[in-house]
């Protein structure tokens, strides 16, 4: 009973070491805040702009059935953005200041969201490729040092899992079609894979964040890492299917079991979030768009929720 | 032809296909992230009750034809949905007046639909009525809000309602292929609901700060299939790849 | 225009079945309390997680100082016998 009292420092970094939770209230260096804040709004505003080039089918959908679940799944993707918007208000930061930041193009979010969906096939390379990356990213952050993201993602992940069945539900239903159908199916894939891949972030060598978020318990695995594990679990998938990765070095290393695969054009991805990808302006102009035309609504709703707090107050004299 | 059972079905389903497929519109875009949520659960409702119809319909049809059949492969002239629910989303007012107004119109029919001595009209309506009065509930209080919120919320309502409220004596019309069905207790006299539905609207349109309008005179002919030109765009849409790529599963 | 409020956050709790209290599943925005309901209906029962809400404004939340932790619940960690580990009784003994 006579251990000297810590520091607040040092407490934080002995829950870290001890694989414990940080909570909102606790004491944490601002540096852990601020990467805490902007991991979390990053993956917020990418839950968000992710909507858009999905929504882009949903009136188009082939069929009632795949209709309606692409609006669930698109409806999910609603939700797990506003979940991480609370996760990050946790911490001090404001969901209106940090949808500003979106808009104004100060915030990133996930670069593959700036490529366009052509077909109804992209709809199903979306629930597969990129579902199945951010699954990869999420369910490790499920174990994330910060309690209420990963609380959220845990809620995530139990949500996400139909996403990516859907995605691939509806490539396998191409591919057992017509032949327009599965060229469509090898289409969505040639043009989604290398960006998919690039959803795991740069080259470990070149990332920036990367070695706070190890040290700190907030990633818990290297991009390079779950970058192969995406490879590795995504290729038999594709066989299966009957369509071809369009990588010609891709390769199976039977000692390592892993496969080896080119790197995607690490040139694009820097261009893409610049800013010059092919729907950046659109994406942030569509976002920008609905936050805007919504403000009389938001404002009706506070305006009309006074007067009847005064009503009450008055009713109750 | 088709017989009467499976045309009244029909106006059913394509009323709630054709009103899903606009709320579609708003996944996305809507004021907040909480309300694009919810819009879409409404939206999510709604579609399931448009399936359980054409399902229905195909039954009643005896084409061998399955549910996708009648959404996708119908031109407009043989859509039977009220003209109200094709009118463009327009702003959040214009999307929720329009969405009261079938509300209120819909808790009266579907619990009449539960009586019908149609088993299977009967079952569809009993779960639809579930979701239909959360619906209303729903888009009742953002009527309210809108009306007793800002002055430009007010008036943004003002202008949807002058905009909506000619489509509204539709509701109570009755076509041809229905009156069978009255006749045979499938399904209710909708002539008799216009009492009762403007009533509760003038209600709710009073917590609003709104005058109803003293309009006599409005449009009609989506029932029988004679529609508003943003009928046509809008199935150019909903049926675009099954009619580029006719005849594939998906 | 002015410079426009924002919705105030709510903190959502959802009994997800009978016999178990209201657990904190997250917060959310809402103009008031009614609308805070559907939109945690909305929001936070999408796949049949709940069959009762509560709804309370965050701000309306007093938390006690993670600073005091150590004064607020270390005193309770030497006090094993509340608990009925402590108690050693003979193994023949039944029902107790």
């Amino acid at each position: 009973m006579t251990a000297k009292a810590i520091s607040q420092e040092e407490r934080f970094y002995q829950l870290i070491d001890k694989e414990e939770k940080i909570e909102p209230k606790d004491w944490m260096p601002e540096k852990y805040r601020n990467t805490m804040i902007r991991q979390i709004s990053q993956h917020a505003h990418s839950e968000v702009v992710g909507m858009l080039p999905e929504g882009n089918w949903i009136s188009r959908a082939p069929s009632l059935r795949r209709k309606a679940a692409l609006l669930a799944k698109i409806q999910d993707e609603a939700g797990h953005g506003l979940y991480l918007y609370s996760a990050a208000e946790t911490l001090g930061a404001d969901r209106e200041e940090l949808i500003e930041e979106l808009h104004i193009g100060k915030a990133k979010y996930s670069s593959i969201f700036n490529y366009p969906t052509l077909s109804w096939a992209d709809i199903g390379a979306i629930g597969w490729l990129v579902d199945g990356a951010a699954i990869m990213n999420q369910v490790m952050l499920c174990r994330t040092s910060y309690g209420p993201y990963s609380r959220a993602m845990v809620r995530i992940c139990k949500e996400e899992s139909f996403h990516q069945r859907q995605g691939y539900d509806i490539l396998l239903t191409l591919c057992n079609g017509t032949k327009e159908q599965k060229e469509m199916a090898q289409d969505a894939l040639n043009r989604w894979w290398y960006p998919s891949l690039m959803m795991f972030g740069p080259k470990d060598d070149e990332s920036v964040h990367s070695d706070y978020s190890i040290k700190m318990k907030i990633k818990r695995f290297s991009n390079d890492e779950l970058r192969q594990r995406f490879v590795d679990a995504t290729v038999p998938q594709a066989e299966y299917l009957g369509l071809k990765v369009p990588d010609k070095n891709l390769k199976f290393n039977a000692k390592t079991e892993n496969y080896s695969f080119t790197e995607p054009d690490w040139s694009e991805f820097y261009n893409v979030i610049k800013g010059n990808g092919p729907c950046n302006k659109d994406r942030i102009k569509t976002r920008r768009e609905a936050f805007e035309n919504g403000k009389w609504v938001r404002d009706a709703a506070i305006a009309y929720a006074e007067k009847q707090k005064q009503n009450n107050k008055n009713g109750k004299q | 032809m088709r017989n009467n059972k499976t045309s009244y079905l029909l106006h059913l389903a394509d009323n709630a296909l054709i009103l899903s497929q606009r709320l579609g519109e708003w996944c996305g875009h809507a004021p907040i992230l909480e309300q694009d949520i919810a819009i879409t659960n409404i939206t999510l409702d709604i579609l399931g009750q448009a399936r359980y119809f054409y399902q229905l319909a195909s039954r009643v049809d005896k084409k061998d034809k399955e549910e996708d059949f009648y959404a996708y492969y119908r031109n407009e002239r043989e859509f039977k949905n009220l003209l109200l629910l094709e009118q463009p989303n327009g702003d959040w007012s214009q999307t929720l007046l329009r969405q009261f107004f079938y509300d209120s119109y819909c808790i009266l029919l579907y619990s009449e639909l539960e009586k019908s001595k149609d088993k299977n009209i009967a079952a569809i309506a009993s779960k639809a009525i579930k979701e239909v009065k959360y619906h209303y509930k729903y888009s009742s209080e953002w009527v309210i809000r809108l009306g007793d919120g800002t002055k430009e919320s007010n008036q943004k309502l003002k202008n949807s309602l002058n905009y909506l409220w000619d489509f509204t004596g539709e509701l109570f019309e009755v076509a041809e292929y229905e009156k069978e069905m009255i006749e045979k207790g499938i399904a209710p006299d909708v002539s008799k609901f216009k009492t009762t539905w403007f009533n509760n609207v003038t209600e709710i349109f009073n917590k609003a700060n709104i005058e109803v309008p003293q309009t006599t005179w409005f449009q009609s002919g989506g029932k029988s299939g004679l529609h508003t030109e943003n009928l046509g765009k809008l199935l150019t849409d909903l049926q675009y790849m099954q009619r580029t790529y006719p005849n594939c599963t998906w | 225009m002015e410079n426009s409020k924002n919705w105030p956050l709510w903190e959502i709790f959802i009994r997800s079945k009978r016999g178990l209290s209201h657990k904190h599943v997250g917060s959310l925005r809402a103009s008031d309390a009614q609308m805070a309901i559907e939109n945690a209906r909305d929001v936070y029962t999408r796949r049949q997680e709940g069959i009762s809400i509560w709804v309370i404004e965050s701000k309306n939340i007093t938390a006690s100082d993670p600073g005091e932790q150590d004064s607020l619940f270390d005193p309770s960690g030497d006090k094993p016998y509340r608990h009925p580990t402590f108690y050693k009784l003979p193994d023949e003994l039944k029902n107790i």
